[in-house]
């Protein structure tokens, strides 16, 4: 116990840490903005694993020591309990007097085994394991007869439980999660999401990860839709609720519709899809100086606020003469600030605008090295407009294109809206900028496992904490001068607060079932 | 109609408030009355002050838990979802669980601790995280919210009488090893009842904690897709599971029973505390959302 006891406190402390530095698992950002705010400090900090706490050496030695000294306990244990669970409660004790709860009762109007066996039987009714026992009747000395009982043998059961449902957890969380995976991908509306590795925009696999695994199917994100609230001022444009109509493919099977929502994930062949993020995707189409069309594409942006005010990027390597890059911000709803900058008052597109920086140059991407695509490189390129250019930045509503400055091509801001659908001309503006949709596409043998050891955990900690475990022993002993004295005592095994009362109500019970009247 | 009910919320709160703070002057006379009365013990019928207490917290409970009602209804959901309101129904719990657990065990000499937690939590709560009505953000649309957030208050109100009956153990514990102390603990249960007391209430709280991890495992699958992933909020409640069944085992351990179980009981509710405050306010997690 005391070894536990120590870990256990030890195990406290040693969690402390990752709550106070960020970490790679939960907040990767976090530990890459960690290290550019305490550029002293950190490379030190990831020496002792301060980033990675609860995979470090030492978290890990302290909990595998918990749970070996858990096994080392758990294992003699379980022996020993089964053979208790075997054997018959225990010889009375001679004297008891001395144990918890004594009560006795002088009776004259019934024999010792009338009294006995009405005691044997109120406690096999109350759950008690009963053994009866004939005193030694030592020459001149009153005899006597006993009833010795015990109960709560499922208090131990479900300490034991308890104990192997824990071990049952890690086990289910450390070879389980080995055969684990999940990935995230941006999709945008009308886009596909196939089922394989290379579809993935990242992708963490367990440590028994195997490619072949991965059911083969495809969704297709057909409409994103988000309900923002309008009618309480409080919380005009929060977001009530986001819905992501997909198509599920499966090979062989017909295809259908289904959606996922935040908090209900969608579940197709084992896998389960998660709704993480959204934002806006506007569709672009760049034509380089010859007039040939070098890019078109929808570009996610990154929403930066509450209001949707987006940031992306575009890169056309396929531009000529020089390839293209730009930086823009899209707005859904713009407003012009009192300085002339731009900024988004409500999420839903009211009145969507797209601003560019534009650079041309080389856009560092042609000599292999990966480069995220959503940051742009700008040290070996020009910019042409916004920022110090002599042009300004590119301003573009739906459906509008433009020249780029120095006759280096065209910009076009496409309308996604369908045109021949028919929407009036102010609602029109509701379809033009695609929606994306950022899944999490996780899949997790173990967790079946660990629910089921977690639940099996409660139950046993519900029994082991809430059941007395106890001895209690009724005697009748013959008296020389007529009649019989019954006593009543128990004896708690483990922490049983109410064993005094238990034996004093027993002792009540018995005495009414004899039709005897309580006099101490 | 929901600014309405929320007026009517806010005036059932401080209705409340008004009802406590007299709750705990009469509490804390009795106590008073008990360090002045030489340490005989006398029965319920011979302490005035307490008998008034007592009824005081029923009515400003009755009034703390129209106020929650009435912002449940203001929203049309469980009057949880963020600091405001999670300060509001986790007090109400507190002071709940201080009235039925009278039931079992006359423990009212910890009602000038509990009124006080209760004040104190309304207090800043009303005046520094009140926020209007609001929906609901579709990552709290989730029965989750309703259970895990509910048995987390729960668990936390065993807790807060746990403690209080580990300090007052202590107290006990200086004064029966012939310490100078306070009158008043003649009065009170000796060392070794507290502590069973004490044990009881936290084994009630720790049971309740785990299933507040368990559920919040599921719902944290349901939503995120994993259903642990050590966020901040998750370490400490994994903190705080450690340290109560840290202190199980010390009852079990030779030499751990009495003033260093008591110390276990009162670290693992500072533990509460800290996560509860500093950990929801402060720290970068994914539970910060359902923050402010």
């Amino acid at each position: 116990m005391r070894t536990a006891l120590f870990l256990l406190l030890l195990l406290a402390i040693a969690a402390v840490p990752g709550s106070l530095v960020p970490q790679r698992s939960a907040d990767p950002n976090g530990v890459v903005q960690y290290f550019e705010d305490n550029p002293d400090l950190a490379p030190i900090l990831d020496t002792v694993q301060a980033f990675d706490v609860y995979t470090s050496v030492w978290f890990s030695s302290i909990y595998l020591l918990l749970f070996l000294s858990l096994i080392g306990c758990v294992i003699p244990r379980t022996m020993h309990h089964m053979k208790a669970l075997r054997t018959k409660p225990p010889r009375t004790p001679a004297r008891l007097d001395r144990l918890s709860g004594y009560t006795s009762i002088e009776a004259t109007e019934t024999d010792a085994a009338t009294a006995v066996e009405s005691a044997r039987a109120l406690l096999r009714r109350s759950g008690y394991r009963v053994r009866t026992f004939e005193g030694a009747r030592a020459a001149g000395a009153p005899g006597d007869l006993s009833v010795s009982a015990e109960r709560g043998y499922l208090r131990e059961t479900g300490n034991l439980v308890f104990h192997t449902a824990l071990i049952g957890v890690l086990a289910s969380v450390g070879i389980g999660g080995g055969f684990s995976y999940n990935g995230q991908k941006v999709v945008v509306e009308g886009q596909p999401f196939v089922n394989v590795l290379n579809d993935y925009s990242s992708f963490n696999p367990g440590r028994f990860f195997d490619e072949r695994v991965m059911p083969p199917y495809r969704l297709v994100l057909d409409d994103f839709r988000v309900v923002y609230e309008r009618a309480n001022f409080n919380a005009y444009g929060f977001p009530i609720d986001f819905t992501a109509d997909v198509t599920v493919h499966i090979p062989g099977e017909k295809s259908y519709q289904d959606q996922v929502k935040v908090n209900h994930p969608l579940h197709v062949l084992g896998s389960d899809t998660f709704l993480l993020g959204n934002g806006y995707a506007p569709r672009i189409t760049v034509t380089d100086a010859d007039g040939n069309v070098a890019f078109t594409d929808s570009v996610p942006f990154l929403p930066q606020d509450a209001n949707l005010t987006s940031l992306g990027v575009i890169k056309v390597p396929d531009a000529l003469p020089e390839q293209i890059g730009m930086i823009g911000f899209f707005y859904p709803t713009a407003e012009a600030l009192e300085t002339g900058a731009l900024t988004s008052t409500f999420p839903d597109l009211r009145d969507p605008v797209l601003s560019l920086n534009v650079y041309t140059g080389d856009l560092g991407i042609d000599d292999g090295v990966p480069r995220s695509v959503y940051s742009l490189d700008t040290d070996g390129m020009t910019q042409v407009a916004g920022g110090h250019a002599e042009a300004d930045a590119i301003q573009l509503r739906p459906g509008e294109a433009v020249e780029l400055p120095g006759g280096i091509g065209t910009v076009t801001f496409e309308d996604a809206s369908d045109p021949t659908s028919g929407n009036s001309p102010t609602s029109g503006q509701a379809d033009s900028v695609p929606r994306f949709a950022s899944f999490d596409i996780h899949h997790d043998p173990s967790q079946g496992w660990v629910l089921f050891f977690a639940v099996a955990s409660v139950l046993g900690l519900l029994t082991s904490l809430f059941i007395p475990r106890r001895r209690v022993w009724i005697k009748a002993v013959e008296r020389a001068e007529g009649g019989i004295r019954l006593e009543y005592a128990g004896l708690a095994r483990g922490d049983d607060p109410g064993l005094e009362a238990a034996v004093a109500s027993l002792a009540e019970r018995h005495a009414q079932q004899l039709g005897l009247k309580l006099s101490q | 109609m929901i600014a309405t009910l929320d007026s009517y919320s806010q005036v059932a709160i401080y209705s409340a408030m008004a009802v406590y703070v007299l709750s705990f002057i009469m509490f804390t006379l009795d106590l008073a009355k008990r360090s002045a009365s030489k340490g005989e013990l006398v029965g319920s019928r011979r302490r005035p002050f307490e008998r008034i207490a007592f009824a005081l917290v029923i009515l400003g409970w009755a009034l703390h838990v129209a106020g929650a009602v009435f912002r449940g209804f203001a929203q049309g959901f469980v009057p949880w979802a963020n600091m405001f309101e999670f300060s509001l129904t986790s007090s109400a719990i507190v002071v709940g669980v201080f009235i039925f657990i009278q039931f079992w065990q006359n423990l009212k000499f910890v009602g000038a601790v509990v009124t006080a937690f209760a004040l104190i939590s309304l207090g800043v709560g009303t005046t520094n995280y009140y926020v209007p009505v609001k929906p609901l953000p579709p990552a709290l649309d989730s029965y989750w919210l309703i259970i895990h957030v509910f048995v987390a208050a729960l668990g936390t109100a065993f807790f807060v009488i746990g403690a209080a009956l580990a300090f007052v153990q202590l107290l006990q514990a200086r004064r029966e090893s012939g310490k100078k102390s306070l009158t008043l603990l003649k009065t009170l249960p000796d060392a070794v009842r507290l502590e069973n007391h004490s044990y009881f209430v936290n084994v009630v709280g720790f049971v309740f904690w785990t299933f507040t991890l368990i559920a919040g495992s599921i719902w944290a699958e349901r939503a995120w897709g994993r259903y642990w992933g050590w966020d901040t909020k998750e370490v400490w409640t994994f903190i705080i599971w450690v340290i109560y069944a840290g202190y199980i085992h010390a009852r079990a351990t030779r030499g751990w029973r009495g003033a260093r179980s008591a110390w276990l009981a009162i670290i693992g509710f500072s533990s509460v505390m800290f996560n509860y405050t500093v950990v929801n306010l402060f720290f970068k997690g994914l539970h910060s959302y359902s923050g402010l």
